[in-house]
């Protein structure tokens, strides 16, 4: 019996045995998902609607929402506690916010797990917490109405107050929850049929209340993953091998590491879930100890079948795989785009690249792990405690219901903390060790053994008949599958062509708004890159590469066929058949994206541009609109200077207007680092780029003027903290080839590619 | 045993004087507001004050500070108000919050000796500090912000007399 529902009650926050659970009391419940392999089984364990478990009011009014997601920064929880706010009637001083252990009773209402990425949070977490919180108003009225003997229809909920306007008698939550007369609960099919507010009267969404966790982040004061202490714990620093997968340690000579004092033990990781190959952990009694250690253990190697490999080896793996017609599983495929591209008038063909991207969140990777008792304690700041728990549990050799994920807040995460190759040297080491330990990759670990953006290739043809209409496309996206690397089939998307199932997240994005009669899609697996550079998912995943080679062929044609770029677009998102909807909103982002910028409506100086892209991402069913105008100066060198980003987005409903903000503007950037200043690369198997020296993500004086028009129409609220990343590089390459003519088809783009494009 | 002054206090250290300064911190003392971002001086997270000189703590060893006066993120001000901690709420400059130590304490190391800076000399002396949320431009607006209050306030001190 798993009894971490303990944990879930905040320390800091003293909840007495009065204090109101709104709904059922909540119980010990057994992790019903099953350790590595197997672990599809952890998302088809039944989720939990009860609202009861999202929050708790102290009797001292006190409102702590208990928020599943993760939080990198996004303000997830603040914005859960938002939403409960609204429908609850709390007063935004009275809120809190905890962060949830693993248990299943908060898996997303939506997703079944635990699992934080896609931008999908807000979007699948809204309707369930304005449940909960309208669901623990009606408990709340009924017992003041009860206490104040008047009919509960007559009372008005606001700022934690139940007043009864006639009578002028009220009661706050403090008085209702001391009263301990609110009980009642409600089944699901109460809960689905509680009327919630429409949104003229949302008094608390969209509004920019204060973040409840920025205070904590300006003193010092929030915990992260790596300020766990725990008593008597010891750390563990990592040796990893040469290469970046598939090496074993053939011997570890400590010698020299046994003369550093509080050196404890060296153990090598017998990893069986596959996440780390070749792993050491030198233990020490502290830190810098540890890692004096670590650097005294010569360990010999085999590095294994990927250690010859190169970021050029896997971009000629992936133009073979791309020739080969029967390569890869169709994700689209719309009319018969090789019939009517031999038919064409016009062919314009071209293939783009993006490099290795590395997450590179400034917290490094980090976990602690403590055995108390027949309970694996684990803390560190992840992404997905659903399956990092298995994964812990499956390092440890026992049944992951008795994994305890402690979440903490994330020092960055970027789908880089989906990952759990953290919980494997923590785990092993704490049980080799008999202590807590908490195990710290050090920089040079954390890029060289990052789950980074795989290496894409893709290769795009269109054809354009005779009266310059765009009539097939055809697309071939060839890179590493993130996803499938996570061995759950719940993941996976059927292909059209039903060859099995394709990952869906290296392809998505290209299954665009644009009608276009004639349409494939065809998602290749590069086998060698999936074996040698195990890739993750990064800011924005997919439609960061597909938008890429897509917004850049669509100018291509443009250009080819004489047309301004940005009149092309418009053309192209009629909302005819399945594009309908969709089409007109992103239509609609690019008008305002162009008109905020003053697209075509100045005369720029030589050797300046402007570009124009347009996005659906993140997936097609869950789009946030969003375009974007690029405004660069290219110099005679190639150098290029983004002087603006214009970028409009259509989120359907605000909550939180200035953090929607702040996080369209860190991904736009997040797009204009990726585009410019970020390229890892592949050496005999290694990652090359060790530190901030020579991956270099954007600094302060690389950041130009980013310019924010956000629409929200009245729909669903969509997400916010990814998309703006895909739609800026595209913008960019247009911009460049705007102002100098040059075409780059590489991400980053170098000043060295621009110039050779000028010239040819 | 090496003693370090630190946020006004006299503490020892159970660390060689080889150690960086940055763990002796975070793990002697448990004053974790001081981050570990890069280990090379590349990203800023770890900056605390030596002397009132910004310094990347990974980089500065508990035996050259012995004596001298270090500040961390804990001890910049008594109650976590100092003019930059509350331009930062007032701006709503963090995302992640990991880097947001660093780049206060190297903030603060800038107004002490130039209240009034151009954006010029902003960008120059905050460039060594990563974002990897990149909220630059919040942050610039933040120093902005608390380097106007500290101008007023002390505007204010100094016409109290009169």
């Amino acid at each position: 019996m798993n009894k971490h529902v303990n944990n879930v009650v905040p320390e800091a926050t003293d909840l007495s045995r009065r204090s109101f659970l709104v709904g059922t009391a909540a119980t010990g419940l057994v992790l019903g998902y099953s350790g590595v392999p197997g672990i599809s089984d952890a998302l088809a364990a039944p989720s939990n609607f009860e609202p009861s478990v999202w929050y708790a009011i102290s009797p001292d009014g006190l409102v702590t929402v208990t928020c599943g997601k993760a939080d990198m920064g996004q303000h997830i929880a603040s914005t859960m506690a938002q939403i409960v706010c609204e429908e609850l009637g709390a007063k935004w001083s009275d809120m809190r916010v905890s962060l949830a252990s693993n248990d299943p009773k908060f898996n997303d209402p939506v997703l079944g797990a635990q699992i934080t990425g896609g931008s999908w949070s807000t979007m699948m977490n809204f309707d369930a917490m304005s449940r909960a919180g309208a669901a623990g108003r009606m408990a709340l009225t009924e017992a003041a109405a009860a206490a104040m003997g008047v009919p509960a229809s007559e009372l008005v909920v606001r700022d934690s107050m139940i007043v009864h306007p006639k009578s002028k008698k009220q009661m706050s939550f403090a008085d209702v929850v001391k009263s301990g007369k609110a009980t009642k609960t409600f089944t699901p099919d109460e809960l689905k049929a509680i009327k919630l507010k429409t949104p003229d009267q949302y008094t608390m969404i969209g509004v920019s209340v204060p973040q409840l966790d920025i205070p904590s982040k300006t003193n010092g004061t929030a915990k992260y993953g790596i300020d766990v202490m725990l008593p008597g714990m010891v750390y563990g620093a990592v040796v990893t091998p040469p290469v970046r997968f598939g090496a074993t340690v053939t011997s570890v000579d400590d010698s020299g590491a046994k003369k550093v004092p509080g050196f404890i033990k060296a153990v090598t990781l017998d990893d069986k879930t596959g996440t780390t190959s070749g792993w050491v952990v030198a233990v020490a009694g502290t830190y810098a100890n540890a890692k004096k250690a670590a650097q005294a253990l010569k360990i010999a190697y085999d590095n294994g079948p990927n250690a010859k490999l190169s970021s050029q080896s896997l971009l000629d793996e992936a133009k073979r795989l791309q020739m080969l017609e029967d390569s890869g599983q169709f994700f689209v495929k719309d009319g018969d785009p090789n019939a009517a591209l031999g038919s064409a008038a016009k062919v314009v063909e071209a293939e783009y690249t993006t490099s290795i991207n590395i997450h590179a969140p400034l917290e490094p990777m980090n976990a602690t792990a403590e055995f108390k008792g027949d309970i694996l304690h684990i803390y560190s700041g992840n992404q997905f405690a659903t399956r990092s728990g298995a994964i812990a549990a499956g390092a440890a050799g026992i049944d992951p219901k008795f994994v305890v994920m402690h979440q903490m807040w994330l020092g960055g995460g970027f789908g880089r903390r989906l990952d759990a190759d953290m919980m494997i040297p923590a785990v092993q080491a704490a049980k080799a060790v008999g202590k807590p330990v908490k195990v710290i990759y050090s920089r040079e670990n954390d890029m060289t053994m990052d789950f980074s953006r795989p290496l894409t290739y893709q290769k795009v043809k269109a054809g354009v008949d005779g009266d310059g209409k765009l009539i097939a496309i055809s697309h071939d996206v060839v890179s590493a599958w993130p996803t499938a690397r996570w061995g759950i089939p719940d993941f996976l998307t059927p292909s059209v062509d039903k060859k099995g199932p394709l990952d869906s997240f290296t392809v998505n994005g290209a299954d665009f708004f644009y009608t276009v009669p004639n349409h494939y899609v065809r998602a290749i697996k590069n086998e060698l890159a999936h074996n040698a550079t195990p890739s993750g998912q990064l800011r924005s995943v997919a439609p960061g590469w597909t938008f890429w080679a897509v917004e850049s062929m669509i100018d291509e044609i443009a250009a080819a066929t004489g047309k301004d770029p940005a009149q092309f677009r418009i053309s192209l998102l009629d909302g005819a058949g399945k594009n309908d909807g969709g089409a007109q909103r992103l239509r609609n982002t690019l008008l305002a994206a162009m008109g905020l910028s003053g697209y075509g409506t100045k005369q720029l100086p030589k050797d300046e541009g402007m570009g124009v892209a347009c996005v659906s991402s993140q997936e097609r069913a869950t789009a946030s609109w969003t375009a974007c105008v690029a405004h660069v100066a290219v110099a005679p060198s190639g150098e290029v200077t983004v002087k603006k980003l214009t970028v409009a987005t259509d989120v359907g409903t605000q909550v939180h207007p200035d953090n929607i903000r702040a996080q369209v503007e860190g991904a736009a950037l997040w797009g204009l680092s990726l585009a410019m200043y970020e390229k890892a690369t592949l050496k005999d198997g290694g990652i090359e780029q060790t530190n901030f020296d020579s991956y270099t993500p954007l600094r302060m004086s690389q950041t130009p003027e980013v310019a924010v028009a956000v629409i929200a129409n009245g729909e669903k609220a969509t997400g916010v903290g990814e998309p703006a990343v895909t739609v800026v590089a595209p913008a960019i390459g247009n911009a460049i080839f705007n102002a100098s003519g040059a075409r780059v088809r590489a991400l980053p783009i170098t000043a060295e590619a621009v110039k050779a494009s000028m010239k040819a | 045993m090496p003693t370090l002054t630190i946020n006004g206090r006299s503490l020892s250290v159970d660390a060689a004087n080889d150690t960086p300064l940055l763990w002796a911190i975070r793990e002697q003392l448990q004053m974790t507001g001081t981050k570990f971002g890069c280990g090379a001086g590349l990203c800023g997270a770890c900056t605390v004050h030596v002397n009132g000189e910004a310094v990347r703590s990974c980089q500065t060893m508990v035996g050259d500070v012995a004596g001298k006066k270090i500040t961390t993120i804990e001890g910049l001000s008594a109650k976590g108000d100092h003019p930059l901690q509350k331009a930062w709420i007032a701006e709503q400059v963090p995302q992640c919050g990991y880097c947001q130590s660093g780049q206060i304490m190297q903030a603060a190391s800038l107004l002490s000796k130039n209240p009034n800076p151009t954006k010029e000399e902003v960008v120059a002396h905050m460039d060594g500090n990563l974002c990897r949320c990149m909220t630059y431009s919040r942050i610039q607006k933040a120093i902005m912000r608390a380097a106007s209050e500290m101008r007023t306030a002390s505007t204010a001190t100094e016409r109290r007399p009169t």
